[in-house]
């Protein structure tokens, strides 16, 4: 995983310690100062024990980059952590073509449900955000208290009261119902509101006013502009929710065309038993699904960390 | 801080002044209804549908499980008394009590050194660390539990085989350890949010703070347990709070190991038997039962958190 990590210009060795590229705003002590302070030994000390962590934190993943490659009788039968015979190209034909290809469907699913159900839920919680930021309007803290008390309630106590409902709305076994349910995202509105407040000055809505912009203009031209930084952190904590959505879609979802990858991979997962050949599926399809999320997660971190320290931290 | 617009302030005598003003009386509605419309559907709606739900039994009449029409009547408080009285729920709720008390702690002291090291500045490529650490937050927790499940697997891993040629036997799927084996999978996967949290938090504790401290003598351990930590507490409340959440709620890690072990049973933990009850037992009435009171409990458990934590810090409240 570490190849597609940016280093960052800070960790180059013999440089100064690594000062994160976080935004100014955050940043208050100068990287020399701080280096400066601490003998040769304790950054031995601290980057010895900051990489045992690390080793663990990788582990499960290099074996499953490992894994991933080989066959499935080599799997079991050479050492977990060291390539033997790579076959990866072989394998993900495999994972390609078995079952009529469903893996790809899955990801596709997958594809649906995070990546169009996140966008859909950030644009829900930024107008919210927006409104309860920018406006004073009736029912207003009422809207503000409900939000608050909603996060203590979480997601998964939810499924089977909100199966029921999918149920009785009939959008059980549809994308709909596993989409729309993914999109009250609370947190996200709370985080749109910090961020709102924070970034967009009211004297530019009052200027827009003025030369008679309208308020969808308004919010979409100044107020997701300048929101952005925020949005993205919004977007990511909503796409891996979804990413990470699993009970409910196994009580709503019966038909295999429809699935996510998490209930797909756990439905392989248990078939294994019976099926041996299917364990390295699962351990290549794992690793298909999991790169370009982490990917992505670490070329965005800029973002997210500095949405962090602006909104997240601040209540 | 909200605004107040003021519309009678400016623009007054202006033809497209009214339609203006009008307009900015409807927008926060309009920008706010498709979040409160979904809020009601999904989330509101679904609590009172359990509530609902939770009153009603199905009726046994005629032992036909098929068939007719659903048949149900009113329970009162029955279904409650049957969950309470129900073993299995019980301890599952006991099981992920005792699993929260050990990982939680764990989780958030390991991820408090780890962002006070990346703080400290005495980690050498901090950035690339950093990132290392935040990785399996971007695994699902499913597809963890079944990277995990091959590590646990005495044929499979390259751990419990490394273990057994040193000549120390493990179980990693015994009954007695099997918990502790879910509590790594989510301190594996959750630690590294928490790392960048309370990084993020540390990052806007004023360096002048510490710096007058360190003028007065003061260690860098002190400085960090005596200035940095308090400054933090929010954060660490945020964290505390959304980690005992998490572990009332286990549910995939358990769910995905059970096919390879027989030490997880189908109520493992009270969501597990939720889903159980609706599912394989078909009874969505006593679900929902179950399903309302580990929501009145996680609620409960959360309010106490802040509650402890409010007295404690009076000032930050």
């Amino acid at each position: 995983m570490s190849t597609s990590t940016r280093t960052g210009p800070g960790a180059t060795p013999g440089a100064p310690a690594p000062a994160p590229a976080a935004t100014g705003r955050a940043r208050r002590r100068t990287a020399t100062s701080a280096g400066e302070r601490h003998s040769t030994a304790v950054r031995v000390l601290a980057t010895g024990a900051v990489a045992v962590a690390t080793v663990y934190f990788l582990m499960p993943v290099w074996w499953m980059v490992v894994a991933a490659t080989k066959s499935s009788t080599s799997l079991f039968t050479t050492p977990g952590f060291s390539f033997a015979d790579p076959q990866l190209l072989q394998n993900l034909r495999e994972l390609s073509t078995y079952d009529d290809g469903i893996f790809w469907r899955w990801v596709l699913n997958t594809v649906v449900y995070s990546v169009v159900g996140s966008v859909l839920t950030v644009l829900v919680c930024a107008a919210c955000g927006y409104a309860l930021a920018m406006f004073e309007f009736r029912g207003r803290k009422v809207l503000l208290g409900a939000v608050l008390a909603s996060m203590l309630v979480p997601g998964t106590v939810l499924a089977q009261p909100t199966y029921l409902l999918v149920v009785e709305l009939g959008l059980n076994n549809t994308y709909a119902g596993v989409l729309l349910p993914s999109m009250v995202y609370p947190f996200g509105v709370l985080l749109c509101t910090v961020f709102a407040r924070s970034s967009i000055p009211v004297e530019l809505l009052e200027a827009a006013r003025l030369d008679g912009a309208g308020e969808l203009r308004i919010f979409v031209a100044v107020g997701l502009r300048l929101m952005t930084t925020g949005l993205v952190t919004v977007l990511l904590f909503a796409f891996l929710g979804s990413w990470n959505n699993y009970l409910l879609p196994l009580m709503v979802l019966t038909d295999a065309e429809l699935m996510p990858l998490t209930v797909g991979l756990t439905g392989w997962s248990q078939a294994s038993i019976t099926i041996p050949g299917l364990q390295v599926l699962v351990v290549a399809g794992s690793l298909v699904s999991v790169v370009p999320v982490i990917g992505v997660f670490i070329a965005l971190q800029r973002y997210w960390r500095s949405g962090l320290t602006a909104g997240g931290v601040r209540f | 801080m909200s605004v107040v617009p003021l519309p009678a302030r400016r623009a007054a005598g202006r033809r497209p002044a009214a339609r203006r003003t009008g307009g900015r009386h409807v927008a926060p509605y309009a920008f706010a209804a498709p979040f409160v419309v979904l809020f009601l559907v999904f989330l509101v709606a679904p609590i009172v549908l359990a509530l609902w739900q939770s009153m009603f039994r199905q009726r046994a009449a005629g032992g036909l499980g098929f068939g007719g029409t659903r048949q149900r009547e009113f329970a009162g408080l029955g279904n409650y008394v049957t969950a309470l009285t129900d073993t299995g729920f019980t301890s599952g709720f006991a099981r992920v009590l005792l699993y929260g008390a050990v990982q939680v702690p764990v989780m958030l002291v390991l991820a408090l050194v780890l962002a006070l090291l990346f703080d400290s500045a005495a980690v050498r490529f901090g950035r690339f660390f950093q990132a290392a650490v935040f990785v399996p937050y971007a695994v699902p927790g499913v597809i963890a539990a079944l990277l995990w499940g091959f590590l646990y697997q005495p044929g499979v891993s390259p751990i419990v085989g490394g273990l057994t040629s040193l000549g120390v036997d493990v179980d990693l799927l015994a009954p007695g350890t099997v918990l502790w084996s879910l509590a790594n999978i989510a301190l594996w996967s959750n630690t590294g949010i928490n790392v960048v949290i309370l990084y993020a938090a540390l990052q806007s504790v004023p360096a002048e703070v510490g710096e007058a401290a360190r003028v007065d003598g003061a260690s860098e351990v002190r400085v960090a347990l005596s200035i940095k930590l308090p400054m933090i507490l929010p954060a660490l409340l945020l964290t505390t709070l959304s980690s005992i959440i998490g572990t009332l709620q286990l549910f995939s890690e358990p769910n995905v190991l059970r096919t390879i072990t027989s030490n997880i049973t189908s109520d493992y933990t009270p969501n597990m038997a939720i889903y159980t009850t609706s599912t394989e037992a078909q009874d969505p009435h006593l679900a929902a039962a179950m399903a309302v009171l580990l929501g009145v409990s996680t609620l409960v458990l959360s309010l106490v958190v802040l509650r402890i934590s409010n007295r404690r810090n009076g000032a930050l409240a």
